[in-house]
């Protein structure tokens, strides 16, 4: 199952990657946002040293075909700013804000044993399953949408 | 207080970004934590084995780092319980409505410059920086 143990190890990266930059710490986090408070900018060294890595690894890969394990590159193709799109992004910001943990900070955290970690990711899902399934009961599957993330 | 790690965060920031670029070039998928996980527990149609494969991953290697004799993982959170569980279910309202995370959006998003990914970051951060303000300055913090 060589196609399983390289998603495993590109986990192992990204979990690696969130515990080393201080993004596993919902502190750390929060402070980035605190400039009128104890800020610690870390946040924007993370997002830079993440960003300049895959622009230029996207680039390499998309002159292949396709992926090693899959027929096509699976990217969103919506391309309209709409309400749910700002709306979404919204809300994503106020409950991070409230409780210091976003989906990618919150995943890794759960390997430190934080019983903190665990409630937020339990109350993430179920925010997930209350928005696909009552609010938008169209939108079932995650490919027919063509997300982002 | 939390201090300013330049060069761990880096480093950290690019052991995420190769995530992307791996899972981009093996599997052809987008690392957007929300949706992966999303796609691995709630009923959908989709595969689940490499998203179940990635999350295992992702949590076995805090747990094995932290559990190096002499490495401390710092950690503190401060939001009490009810805030703790609202904000989860905010969040998780908000990248579904939003397609996508900080990670989707954020990182894989602005990598491959999109339009919907940059919109998405500015709410985001800007609602969160906000967000704080109101909770740390207006009420005083948890």
């Amino acid at each position: 199952m060589p196609a399983l143990a390289f998603a495993l190890l590109a986990g192992l990266l990204f979990g690696t990657g969130i515990a080393l930059s201080g993004m596993i710490n919902p502190a750390k986090v929060l402070n980035f946002f605190d400039v009128a408070g104890t800020w610690d900018p870390s946040l924007a060294v993370v997002m830079g040293g993440a960003l300049v890595v895959t622009a230029v690894g996207y680039r390499l890969v998309m002159r292949r075909p396709a992926p090693v394990f899959d027929v096509r590159f699976h990217l969103p193709t919506r391309r309209q700013i709409d309400v749910p799109l700002v709306a979404g992004a919204s809300i994503l910001g106020i409950g991070w804000g409230i409780a210091g943990f976003c989906p990618g900070g919150s995943v890794p955290a759960v390997g430190l044993l934080e019983p903190d970690a665990f409630v937020f990711v339990a109350s993430m899902v179920a925010g997930i399953a209350f928005s696909r399934f009552a609010l938008q009961p169209g939108a079932q599957t995650l490919e027919p949408r063509k997300t982002t993330s | 207080m939390t201090e300013f790690t330049p060069w761990m965060s880096l480093v950290g920031g690019m052991f995420i970004g190769l995530s992307a670029v791996t899972l981009m070039a093996l599997h052809g998928r987008i690392a957007g934590l929300s949706h992966i996980l999303a796609g691995a527990v709630l009923p959908s149609q989709s595969l689940r084995g490499w998203r179940i494969a990635f999350l295992v991953g992702a949590v076995a290697a805090p747990l094995a780092l932290s559990s190096v004799p002499g490495v401390t993982i710092p950690f503190s959170s401060a939001t009490p319980l009810p805030w703790l569980i609202f904000g989860g279910v905010l969040v998780g309202i908000g990248v579904q409505l939003g397609s996508g995370c900080t990670s989707g959006h954020g990182v894989c998003g602005l990598a491959r410059f999109s339009t919907r990914s940059v919109v998405a970051t500015l709410c985001f951060m800007a609602t969160t920086a906000a967000t704080v303000f109101v909770v740390r300055h207006v009420f005083g913090g948890f």
